[in-house]
């Protein structure tokens, strides 16, 4: 399963991603584009604007499993810097799935915020 | 989709882990390359590029070995790299591998055979469709199963509705005479609707219709498949062929299926349809027909949705309600009800007992090797405590080295499954060879797909079992303790926890051991029991006749009988002559025999007794010569002679006590047969006889000469007393009685003695079976007196150096560790000999002349687990006592 090996945060507003989101935070990630490992970390770095932090241990785990989920698809081609990579793109399983999980957490989320604001 | 996708991903990486790590090995480095562009893209320079991104990431390997880690193929690589490991542990450890895959092999090898002689008769349906709907029908005679007559069947065949069919069938052993030498064959007489009942076709020709039964039928026959090749080569053009059976023509209908089990008669042959005559059932008080004995069962088929109980209500209701259209005779009154049975009960219900207290055997002895094996494993983890340690130091988890004990102790248990299935497969062979007589479906046990299962089932069980009892011993703290206690001071929990299971091997030992004993002593008890004659030096053989020129014709009355007896006499005599004979006489039932009972018992009726009075009796009709031969003793009175005065009686000394206390019975008379018959006078009381076994007291009996019965018997049974060796003359008895008549059958040709054993197959089967159990439950408690011991006297050596040095003596440290042993032997003992007194109860029905409360068996067997505790004792106590205290106390 998924162990997450703590990563020493580069700053303070550095933390690892909600335990449980990782997966839906890629799959959000590929349904704008195909992309390498690294490219997913880095674009899920720079949208949580430095919020997040992707361990690799835990991302490239977390590809194995969806793309054995079928969700998605991988494939190694050229980069546009001519290096070889292994593109992940989502597949119409993971468009589904990611629907299902955005709504969850939307629920979730909204859940907690009404708590949160009864509880003050 | 996914699930393919997951399964062949799987076995990708199961099977080509180069090639599926390479591609981790390619993401890892390709993730890494990015990073270094990335911050080269920042405008550091190479080497500051990787420093930063080597820091992010950290160390490749266990980012790789995560990756590696997911999926299912994952936990199968890990189990066999357990396995591997276990592998090499036994490989290491031999002499512990051996003992427990021994004891293993035992234990789970001895109850698979045991399973699969008791799956096919008590727990597996009968190989019939819809067996359950199959039921027996008996008559009751002092609340045991008892033959139907021909009139009852009828009777219960019209008037029920519960039953879509119901047949009739009793033995037939016709001669087959013809091409080759005439051969006496095993079969049925049945009903025409015999085989849809057990719901089995045949595979050639066709089976009896419906009107082809009764006196006026065709004379029809099918034949068992392996009859058909026997005698006829698996020749189709039989069908339709005319075959010769005692002087008739039959016709061959049908070949059954080889595969066809009947289990009302294993060894039935041939099938022909019985020639009853409804019309003769008629009430006629002095001659009640042929009809009217008892000599038939009854088996009927349940219609769809009509249950058992509505069937046996129905059946009672009937049993207690005669009507005029169907008169009954006395002894057919169904005044005591009927026996009601589902088939697979009714075949299992002799030897159910016996075949539980086996199981019940069995299971013990598993549970002891399963005990001694657990035992073995415990005393491995004390030895392993370190490597557990480093395990856990290691970073392994409590879970990880329980994974890892369990996959070893599964090892050992597949292994003691593998050979523990040679150990069932010669078992098989032995159960089968062993069997008792009586033993139904015996062609069935075999290693199955059900034993195998079986099998694999307690293997497994054994092996988490064993795996996580001595794993649970593994606390945490002993995880992390066991490092820093490199010495082996502390003997602790672990080892009352064995001590605990030594105790319960013993006392489980002890159970099995004392039913053992039980048995023993019951079958010496049987076998010491005076039959009443003499059983050395006799051979005994049944002659039957066969053929036409016996046949009561209504135009020569008697002229059949005369024939039969003219016949029997001259083969005596033809007997009498052969060299080494010493005396030689007839019976029509012979005692300790498989004759039925019921064929030898009528009803006799002395003078004093009026008309209504009497008590069943068994007849022997025999030779003048019978009792002389037999050696059964003359109380009073006479023997039967040759001249005897005409209808002339024997009867048993206990007929003598019961109906005639304080008087003298010679001269008495009475009726036996027909009451429009002379009476019979008593002439002599001789000794009782055990008839249907040493364990029965049913010794009433009236003998007469054949000369002077109402009817001469089809088949006597012969008793030759030998100078010599009996079983040497069995060939020339048989050939002097062939020169009379080469066409008549002569079966059951044996000594007197084998069939005394064999009347007492059954228990001698059990004990057989128990006395193996024992042996081995003993070795292997032994076994594991010793093991504990030696451990302790290992674990406890700088104890008992010190104790040396502080001046015990030799003496005091052999006492000090015997004391030890047999104490835990002791507390074994007491608690088996309570398990013993209950478990005991279950063999009730199997012993004779004793309780289960033996208290001579039971002194043996304490007696002998002493014993054997001593020695397993002795070994490790000695050695302690040869601990020399300078070399232990400094090597601490």
């Amino acid at each position: 399963m998924e162990r997450s090996v703590p990563s020493i945060p580069m700053n303070e507003e550095n933390t690892d991603v909600i335990q449980g989101t990782l997966d839906m935070l890629i799959l959000k990630t590929l349904s704008l584009e195909p992309m390498h490992g690294f490219g997913i970390g880095r674009r899920v770095e720079q949208i949580s604007r430095g919020v997040f932090k992707v361990n690799p241990g835990s991302l490239l785990t977390a590809l194995q499993r969806l793309e054995r989920s079928g969700w998605l698809d991988a494939e190694w081609t050229q980069t546009e810097n001519s290096r070889r990579a292994k593109v992940y793109s989502l597949t119409r399983a993971g468009r589904k799935q990611l629907e299902f999980e955005t709504a969850d957490w939307n629920r979730r989320a909204g859940a907690i915020a009404r708590l949160l604001k009864a509880e003050i | 989709m996914s699930l393919w996708r997951q399964s062949a991903r799987g076995l990708r990486a199961l099977f080509r882990p180069s090639r599926a790590n390479d591609d981790i090995a390619a993401e890892v480095r390709q993730y890494l390359d990015e990073a270094v562009a990335a911050g080269m893209a920042r405008g550091l320079t190479t080497d500051e590029a990787q420093r930063t991104a080597r820091a992010e990431i950290g160390n490749l390997a266990p980012v790789q070995e995560q990756v590696r880690s997911y999926g299912w193929e994952n936990a199968v690589r890990t189990f066999l790299f357990d396995l591997r490991y276990a592998a090499r542990q036994l490989r290491t450890h031999r002499g512990f591998t051996i003992v427990s895959i021994i004891t293993l092999a035992l234990g789970i090898g001895a109850s698979t055979a045991i399973f699969s002689a008791v799956n096919p008769i008590l727990f597996s349906p009968l190989p019939y469709p819809h067996a359950n709907r199959i039921l027996m029908i008996w008559n009751t005679f002092q609340g045991t199963r008892f033959e139907q007559s021909f009139g009852t069947f009828y009777e219960l065949e019209q008037r029920s509705r519960s039953f879509e069919s119901m047949t009739e069938f009793e033995p037939w052993q016709p001669t087959i005479t013809g091409d080759g030498l005439p051969e006496r064959l095993e079969g049925q007489s049945v009903s025409a609707s015999f085989f849809r009942i057990l719901g089995v076709a045949p595979r050639l020709g066709r089976d009896f219709r419906p009107p082809e039964e009764g006196s006026h039928a065709p004379r029809l026959v099918v034949l068992s498949g392996r009859l058909w090749q026997r005698m006829y080569n698996r020749d189709n053009g039989i069908i339709g062929r005319e075959i010769k059976l005692d002087d008739d023509n039959y016709t061959v209908i049908g070949i059954m299926p080889s595969e066809f089990e009947n289990v009302l008669a294993p060894s039935a042959e041939i099938w022909t349809t019985e020639r009853y005559d409804p019309a003769a059932l008629a009430p006629n008080v002095a001659t009640w027909a042929w009809e009217w004995g008892m000599h038939l069962h009854i088996a009927g088929r349940l219609k769809p949705g009509v249950s058992m109980e509505q069937a046996v209500n129905e059946l009672s209701q009937i049993a207690r309600t005669p009507l005029p259209e169907f008169p009954r005779p006395r002894w057919a009154s169904l005044n005591h009800g009927l026996i009601i049975d589902s088939l697979q009960d009714d075949m299992a219900h002799t030897v159910k007992p016996a075949l539980l207290a086996i199981a019940g055997a069995v299971m013990l002895l598993l549970a002891i090797a399963c005990v001694n094996v657990v035992n073995l494993l415990l005393a491995r983890s004390t030895q392993r405590r370190g490597e557990f340690a480093v395990r856990a130091a290691l970073g392994a988890s409590r879970r990880r080295v329980l994974r890892q004990l369990v996959t070893e102790s599964l090892l050992l248990s597949a292994l003691g499954g593998i050979f523990g299935m040679g150990v069932a497969f010669a078992g098989v062979r032995a159960l089968v060879m062993l069997s008792p007589p009586g033993l139904p479906r015996v062609s069935a046990i075999a290693i199955d797909p059900a034993t195998f299962a079986f099998a694999l089932g307690i293997a497994t069980l054994i092996g988490l079992l064993t795996g996580l009892v001595p794993g649970m011993q593994l606390s945490r703290s002993d995880l992390n303790d066991g490092l820093h206690k490199s010495s082996r001071r502390s003997a602790g929990r672990r080892s009352i926890t064995r001590r605990a299971l030594v105790v319960t091997e013993v006392a489980l030992a002890l159970v099995l051991l004392v039913g053992a004993g039980l048995l023993l002593r019951s079958v010496r008890l049987l076998l010491a029991v005076d039959p009443g004659f003499n059983p050395d030096h006799l051979l005994t053989l049944q002659v039957q006749t066969s053929g036409h020129q016996f046949d009561e014709l209504p135009s020569a009355p008697g002229a059949g009988d005369a024939a039969r007896r003219r016949f029997f006499a001259r083969a005596l005599e033809a007997a009498r002559r052969v060299p080494g004979v010493k005396a030689a006489g007839f019976t029509s039932l012979l005692a300790l025999s498989d004759d039925p009972p019921v064929i030898g018992m009528y009803g006799a009726q002395f003078e004093k007794d009026g008309p209504d009075g009497g008590r069943n009796v068994f007849r022997y009709a025999i030779s003048p010569q019978y009792c002389q031969t037999m050696g059964i003793a003359l109380r009073k009175g006479r023997y039967l002679d040759s001249e005897s005065a005409p209808f002339a009686a024997l009867i048993s000394e206990s007929l003598a006590r019961s109906e005639f206390p304080g008087q003298d019975p010679i001269g008495m008379r009475l009726h036996m047969g027909t009451p429009n018959r002379p009476w019979y006078t008593v002439v002599g009381v001789v000794a009782d006889v055990k008839q249907t076994s040493l364990a029965m007291n049913d010794m009433y009996a009236v003998y007469f000469d054949t000369r002077q019965t109402w009817f001469s018997d089809e088949a006597l049974s012969f008793v030759v007393r030998a100078t010599g060796d009996p079983a040497l003359l069995a060939g020339a008895v048989k050939s002097a009685v062939w020169s009379v008549d080469r066409n008549q059958p002569i079966v059951r040709a044996m000594t007197m003695r084998r069939m005394v054993e064999i009347s007492e197959a059954e228990r001698r089967f059990v004990l057989i079976l128990f006395s193996v159990f024992g042996i081995v439950a003993l070795v292997l408690a032994a076994v594991g007196i010793y093991g504990v011991l030696a451990g302790s006297v290992n674990e406890r050596t700088r104890e008992i150096g010190v104790r040396a040095a502080l001046g015990a003596s030799r003496r005091d440290i052999l006492t000090l560790v015997l004391r030890d042993g047999l104490l835990l032997a002791g507390i074994g003992v007491g608690v088996g000999v309570a398990g013993a007194a209950a478990a005991s109860q279950a063999l009730k029905t199997l012993l004779f002349g004793i309780t289960g409360l033996d208290p001579i068996t039971y002194s043996g067997v304490v007696a002998l687990l002493a014993a054997v505790a001593v020695v397993a004792c002795a070994t490790p106590a000695w050695r302690a006592s040869r601990i020399d205290p300078s070399i232990t106390l400094r090597a601490e």
